[in-house]
């Protein structure tokens, strides 16, 4: 049977503050369990008494965790692994390579607990929009619930302790999706973005670290984790944030007054493609979705709506176009899957409306 | 140059051995070179976070006459070496950060611009890290006491700092029983 669609994750709404700019906002914060080594030292029984204590602290816990599935990775067919990945519910690590790796995943998918990643523990929150304090505290809650029956490892000086350094003291990353097509086309981005490392923050494509942006989506996350505050480095993410938004907000202003009609056609054209092609690679799909969205953000465009073009984001990738297509598909027929796809889904969205 | 083992390519990899004063040149292609188990070093450019990590130490350890000492030195625990740390810029438990606490310190204050947690503590250790971080307080204060002279104030400080200090070390064992 084929599925119609694929499950919704929360990130996906469209809505929140500065939905217009910001897809998501994400934090996730490391842990580890005191007195057994770090996951990739671990022994094989380590790790499993790991997913035990993990999954044992939650069950033990049912008001808090009753809302989740406790997924170990290796029971998962490996195109549901690389779906929870395109979601961005699992690091590609936890899904590829961990040993004795597992998911607790909350049914409206904002919050995934990581078991077994690069540490014992990472707990990430995903919500649409500008919402970093809210995911913060989401997170911050769990971790709570967590530590009441495990035992961290802690220290007073450093923090909470972390396989890699970069992580230690709160072990926390923070990081927002951003869509930035009038920076990117007034060429204006580059100069931006690189003065953000500058203030220790990092600039990065959709799927993470050393991915290129793509279909002008950026992703801004705090390096700095330790000798700051959680609520010092969300504030001075999100305060960055506002800043680059208010200046993609300006050239959008600025494109709009010099080339409305241009910026209309090409975001119809964008829109009539996504309808009517034949084949299609995901980058050609991830520019267009940029254009329909940029059209749809100016008012210019309708037939669409912010969780649509979400979807569609999820959709063009490999492992989503496989399930959905219910069998395995090499490159050049993920491209002929593709726009059947996204055409499918336009048209569910019209007979929804 | 061509290769000097397989007459074919050109030699990219030129190494200079000297053991014991007596020299050795090699001039490898990159395939040859491979195979030299000996050569113990990956052509391959890898750039991943970890292994910049490593070099971010090792910079720091270079022309240091402790660096041989301090490579060798192991965490009780994991038995990880600070070499081996260096190599793939992860720690292997938490009791490595005791461990390796000289070498890590400089090294988290390069990354984070600190080495000082001030952000959320677990419930269990509130009490000891309030205390912790008050005792730093003090400390401060009573520098700045004495810088300005005002002794009075600072004898004051100095006795607060004692009791913490003692409250502290009382705290601790009852806690490690």
């Amino acid at each position: 049977m084929k599925p119609n669609k694929i499950v919704s994750s929360r990130w996906m709404e469209g809505s929140g503050p500065e939905a217009e700019t910001v897809i998501s906002s994400r934090v996730r914060i490391a842990r580890n369990i005191r007195g057994i080594p770090f996951p990739y030292l671990a022994s094989d029984a380590q790790t499993k008494h790991v997913q035990e204590l993990v999954s044992r602290a939650a069950a033990s816990q049912e008001e808090a965790f009753g809302q989740f599935t406790f997924l170990p990775v290796e029971s998962l067919p490996p195109l549901e692994k690389e779906l929870l990945v395109e979601k961005h519910l699992s690091s590609p690590f936890l899904a590829r390579e961990s040993q004795h790796g597992a998911l607790l995943l909350r049914c409206d998918e904002a919050v995934s607990i990581m078991i077994n990643e690069e540490d014992h523990l990472r707990i990430q929150v995903i919500l649409p929009g500008l919402q970093l304090e809210e995911a913060l505290q989401e997170a911050d809650g769990y971790d709570d619930r967590l530590e009441g029956e495990i035992d961290y490892a802690f220290d007073e000086s450093y923090g909470y302790l972390t396989a890699c350094p970069t992580n230690v003291g709160t072990g926390l990353r923070a990081s927002v999706m951003l869509h930035l097509p009038a920076l990117i086309m007034t060429g204006q981005a580059n100069r931006l973005l690189g003065a953000l490392s500058q203030v220790g923050l990092a600039v990065r494509g959709l799927y993470g670290e050393g991915t290129e942006i793509i279909g002008n989506l950026v992703q801004i996350s705090n390096q700095v984790t330790l000798g700051q505050t959680e609520k010092e480095i969300i504030r001075n993410l999100g305060g960055v944030t506002r800043q680059v938004i208010e200046q993609e907000q300006a050239s959008r202003q600025v494109l709009l007054n010099e080339n409305r009609a241009r910026l209309a056609d090409r975001s119809w054209r964008a829109l009539g493609l996504l309808k009517y092609a034949q084949i299609m690679s995901s980058q050609e799909a991830m520019q267009l979705l940029s254009d329909v969205r940029l059209g749809f953000d100016l008012g210019m465009l309708k037939g669409v709506d912010r969780r649509l073009l979400n979807e569609m984001l999820v959709t063009i990738r490999p492992a989503c176009l496989q399930i959905a297509a219910g069998r395995e598909l090499n490159p050049q027929e993920r491209d002929l899957e593709r726009p059947e796809r996204l055409k499918t889904l336009l048209e569910e969205f019209k007979e929804s409306v | 140059m061509l290769c000097q083992e397989c007459q074919q390519e050109n030699a990219t990899i030129h190494i200079t051995k000297i053991i014991n004063g007596r020299k050795t040149e090699l001039h490898l292609c990159r395939r040859c070179a491979r195979a030299h188990d000996e050569l113990d070093f990956s052509f391959e450019p890898q750039f991943s976070l970890h292994n910049l990590l490593g070099s971010l130490l090792g910079e720091s350890m270079r022309g240091s006459r402790e660096a041989l000492g301090t490579a060798k030195v192991q965490c009780p625990s994991c038995a990880l070496t600070f070499a081996q740390f260096s190599q793939i810029g992860r720690l292997g438990c938490s009791d490595c950060f005791t461990a390796f606490d000289e070498q890590l310190t400089p090294l988290l204050r390069r990354i984070h611009g600190s080495s000082r947690h001030t952000g959320k503590v677990p419930r269990r250790n509130e009490g000891a890290v309030r205390s912790a971080r008050e005792l730093e307080k003090f400390r401060e204060e009573l520098r700045l006491k004495v810088q300005k002279e005002e002794f009075e104030e600072a004898a004051g400080l100095r006795d607060r700092i004692k009791a913490l200090e003692k409250e502290m070390e009382e705290g601790g064992s009852s806690e490690a029983k």
